[in-house]
């Protein structure tokens, strides 16, 4: 059986969710083989648990230049497994700099590259995938007809399926070139873990926009209720009352929950692009006109502030 | 100092966009610069205006499409840009991000008379494809370091710094020149042409080149020589609106609850 890759997202050793998500697709093409990039040991713990999602191999890249500079570095140690390894598919996740990575190990081995896969389907034995295009307008399907297919898939496409195997763990050393190493990392600031889920990840996803008025409290009371991560329009984030990372849209994060509430959004094309492949949409608005509505499977006209409180409550007393 | 900033002519997304026969994204329909792409244009122009001489940076946009594509370019001009460089061909037509990245490579050259530009800005993504992978291929075609997603850009001495909002860590990246930089729409509003810039920009240069003009080869671009292939594009059914309920005495509440209990979300 061909050798698929697998490139491990992970913070200091903690793989995210869309890992095991990669190497459950990776087995309907071939045999799973996990890279491991970071200036840290392996930890056990993590090998057990791509282990447990069929990884055969677990290739270490153990070096401080992937942390000292930014992107470059990892698409060149794919790049030399790659022609090492010969494998069918490179699968990576579509987060901004898996992305980026993707290309520049796609120009480095003459291959094609497709983003943003939110299915991955197996036809003749290659990967054909389907990708949501226009802001959820349409649905199509490419695939590489060139080199070593790079393909980058979206978090949430498959549930991750465990298969247990015993990963062989490979150290590899890889040879950085000097335009590896041009763009330094200066300062890092690792983000804040959240208790709630991520937002690309969470199967619901609560969302707050300009009708908040700034007060996302009665949002972030739902999301905890629900177990959802919460997420904000570009309005919201541009009047700085959530950060930039809670950001839905087309120049924010595009996310594909079973349950997105939209809470004080009007509904901009903008938003929509990033959202309107959720499976069930709830939209709660003052204004009887906003264009959310026209894709809501259910639409509250109502003020969010007494809406969501009350709906909150009634989840709590359930609880209890 | 030579800035080239990559821009591109997309439809536009508040009307109707669609597909060709030939599954490629259709270009006849109304089209403007796109608006991630007025950022990179702006940050050019801001390292212009900051320049100590500023008559000493030019600022080139580079362009790469169909004849209407000049409509971005004029734009970018409008806003301040010197010059516009404007790659047209009919070998062009279909290409992937591969294929783009290896002629919008050689077209910054081209911008910067045959040298490496000292800076090659991009938006972070196109609004139509919207990959957001030109960047980094350019960055390894030109053999620059790579500087991107960039929500805060600083350039003094020879050196960038800038601000990366990644996914698991805030950044802050830092290279000497030559680089290739990309900005997010959180770097800075793009301003809005004066009614005096749209006059001057009438006189500004666009220059019109071809693949060979480019010394690049007709055959390695193109949908015939993409690296990857459509097989099928189809409308996704528009979702329909659902049930409205106007929350008069909790009857959106009662409603909200109903449907996450029906829907077994508790």
């Amino acid at each position: 059986m061909p050798e698929v890759l697998v490139l491990v997202d992970h913070l200091d050793g903690v793989v995210r969710r869309s890992t095991l998500e990669l190497l459950t697709i990776a087995r309907r093409l071939g045999e799973p083989s996990a890279v491991y990039a970071s200036p840290d040991p392996l930890p056990d713990e993590t090998v057990r648990l791509l282990g447990e999602h069929g990884a055969r191999a677990v290739y270490v890249v153990q070096d401080e230049t992937v942390e000292q500079f930014s992107v470059a570095p990892l698409a060149e140690a794919l790049e030399q497994l790659v022609r090492s390894t010969t494998p069918t598919v490179v699968l990576i996740g579509s987060t901004p700099e898996g992305k980026e990575v993707a290309a520049r190990l796609a120009v480095r081995t003459d291959s094609g590259l497709l983003t943003d896969a939110v299915g991955v389907d197996v036809v003749d034995g290659a990967a054909v995938t389907t990708h949501s295009a226009f802001g959820g307008g349409y649905e199509v399907r490419a695939r590489v007809t060139r080199g070593t297919p790079v393909i980058t898939v979206k978090p949430n496409t498959v549930e991750p399926v465990a298969e247990p195997a015993h990963p062989e763990v490979r150290p590899v050393t890889t040879t950085f070139s000097d335009a590896a190493r041009s763009a330094r990392v200066v300062a890092r600031q690792p983000r804040e873990r959240s208790a709630r889920p991520e937002l690309t990840e969470a199967s619901v996803v609560v969302s707050g926009g300009r009708g908040t008025g700034g007060d996302f409290a009665p949002v972030e009371a739902l999301a905890d209720a629900l177990g959802a991560a919460v997420g904000a329009s570009k309005a919201a984030v541009d009047s700085g009352w959530a950060p930039h990372s809670f950001q839905v849209g087309q120049t924010g994060k595009t996310v594909s929950p079973q349950l997105y509430v939209a809470a004080g959004i009007s509904g901009a094309i903008q938003h929509r692009a990033g959202m309107q492949t959720s499976r069930a949409i709830v939209a709660v608005n003052r204004d009887p006109d906003a264009p959310i509505f026209e894709l809501a499977d259910l639409g509250v006209v109502g003020d969010l502030h007494t809406v969501l409180p009350a709906v909150t409550e009634e989840i709590r007393r359930r609880e209890r | 100092m030579q800035v080239v900033a990559c821009i591109k002519h997309v439809p536009d997304a508040t009307a109707d966009r669609r597909f060709t026969p030939e599954r490629t994204v259709d270009r006849s329909v109304d089209g403007l610069l796109s608006e991630l792409d007025e950022y990179a244009v702006e940050q050019a122009l801001r390292l212009k205006d900051r320049a100590p001489a500023p008559d000493d940076v030019v600022v080139a946009v580079v362009s790469m499409g169909p004849a209407r594509a000049v409509e971005a370019i004029r734009k970018a001009l409008q806003m301040g840009a010197d010059r516009g460089v404007h790659v047209i061909d009919d070998a062009l037509a279909g290409s992937d991000a591969l294929a783009t990245s290896l002629v919008l490579a050689a077209a910054a050259r081209w911008a910067a008379g045959g040298e490496v530009p000292d800076l090659v800005v991009c938006g972070m993504a196109s609004t139509d494809a919207g990959m957001g992978v030109v960047p980094a291929m350019l960055a390894e075609r030109l053999g620059l370091p790579q500087v991107t997603l960039a929500s805060l850009v600083e350039v003094r001495d020879g050196e960038i710094r800038a601000r990366r909002d990644g996914d698991h860590a805030r950044e802050v990246i830092g290279a000497t020149l030559p680089a290739v930089l990309s900005v997010t729409d959180q770097s800075g509003e793009a301003r809005y042409p004066s009614f005096k810039a749209i006059v001057a920009a009438k006189k500004k240069p666009v220059d019109v080149v071809s693949l060979a003009d480019l010394d690049v080869d007709a055959t390695l671009v193109g949908a015939a020589a993409s690296w990857s292939v459509v097989d099928d594009v189809a409308p996704r059914p528009p979702r329909s609106a659902g049930v409205v309920v106007r929350d008069v005495d909790g009857a959106g509440v009662d409603a909200l609850v109903g449907f996450l209990t029906s829907n077994r979300f508790i």
